[in-house]
């Protein structure tokens, strides 16, 4: 039980990644996260403006499932599988973002300095979610997927386009790690 | 309940993203600074064990539970939509620290600010559906 409750090395993490999407292509699907967002654009009725939108999103149900099953998922493993222990982060990451003005750095799995309510309901805190979940959003759409369709599924069927998306993956987190977070913190 | 297979997928999912600290804002830094290998062992991992088992499913011919011989469908060939896409993404990705699954699975930990980001990146799905037949592809 120790060993669950404590943080799960990287090749734990990862084959266990692997059985999730070994799980869903058995299942007859995929493992693609984003296509959910074009679901709900869907559901909410976006068919009436533009035909991108107009599929019968009852088929995806599946997929909607396993988004439910995920903050599910993320419930129990904060309330009974944490032992609460600190992230156990480069030192060098700590005092990086010690200089940019975070505190805490590692405490929580988020920063307060982005998702604490105090931060979202400045004006600041509120553009950088918003202006976040757009770029995740519109960029996760025009390139086809995300990290579990492009850089784990697509990757491992050995997709030329799936590591075209993940090297644009790495320029936008790269610019905005280095040189913009830097501008805006 | 043909649903519970996916319900429970979901939730081994989302224990598995918070354990491994994937859905953390901080280990995207840290990786995007390359200062760990926390983040690259788990991507690595999963994709080197993911190419020895889509091969296998291939080549065993594997019928998935629906009956049907198991078929992924390729991507599209492009260079220009996933370089522009992917940056985008990327950029989103390390601003807000939280791609379209982690959204969802970081909502359950208990962080409610993160409906904002789900919301704006619904909008955002929206706006690409919208200008989709004039961006380059």
């Amino acid at each position: 039980m120790e060993y669950i409750l404590r943080p799960w090395p990287w090749y734990v993490s990862g084959p266990l990644i692997t059985l999730i999407m070994v799980f869903l292509i058995y299942f007859g699907k995929t493992f693609g996260m984003s296509s959910n967002l074009q679901t709900l654009c869907s559901i909410g009725g976006a068919g009436k403006y533009a035909d991108f939108f107009r599929f019968d999103w009852k088929a995806q149900r599946w997929n909607l499932t396993v988004v439910l099953g995920a903050v599910i998922g993320g419930f129990i493993a904060v309330q009974f599988l944490s032992d609460g222990s600190d992230i156990a982060l480069n030192p060098e990451t700590i005092s990086d973002l010690n200089q940019l003005g975070f505190d805490n750095v590692g405490a929580t799995l988020l920063p307060s300095e982005i998702y604490g309510w105090d931060s979202v309901l400045s004006f600041k805190g509120m553009a950088i979610l918003v202006v976040g979940g757009l770029l995740v959003g519109f960029g996760t759409r025009y390139a086809g997927g995300c990290t579990s369709g492009h850089a784990i599924t697509g990757l491992s069927n050995l997709q030329l386009p799936s590591l075209i998306a993940v090297i644009g993956f790495f320029i936008g987190g790269l610019v905005m790690t280095h040189f913009l977070l830097p501008l805006i913190f | 309940m043909k649903f519970i297979k996916f319900l429970l997928v979901g939730i081994f999912f989302g224990i598995v993203l918070v354990k491994s600290e994937a859905v953390s804002w901080y280990r995207i830094y840290e990786m995007f600074k390359f200062q760990s290998f926390h983040m690259y062992g788990i991507i690595g991992s999963a994709v080197i064990l993911g190419t020895i088992s889509i091969w296998a499913i291939k080549k065993l011919k594997v019928k998935s539970t629906e009956g049907k011989e198991i078929y992924l469908q390729p991507k599209e060939k492009s260079i220009i939509r996933y370089i522009l896409g992917g940056s985008i993404f990327g950029l989103g990705w390390a601003l807000a620290g939280a791609c379209p699954g982690p959204m969802y699975i970081l909502f359950g930990t208990g962080v409610y600010s993160m409906l904002i980001v789900i919301a704006a990146a619904v909008l955002g799905t929206f706006i690409y559906g919208i200008m989709k037949n004039k961006l380059p592809h």
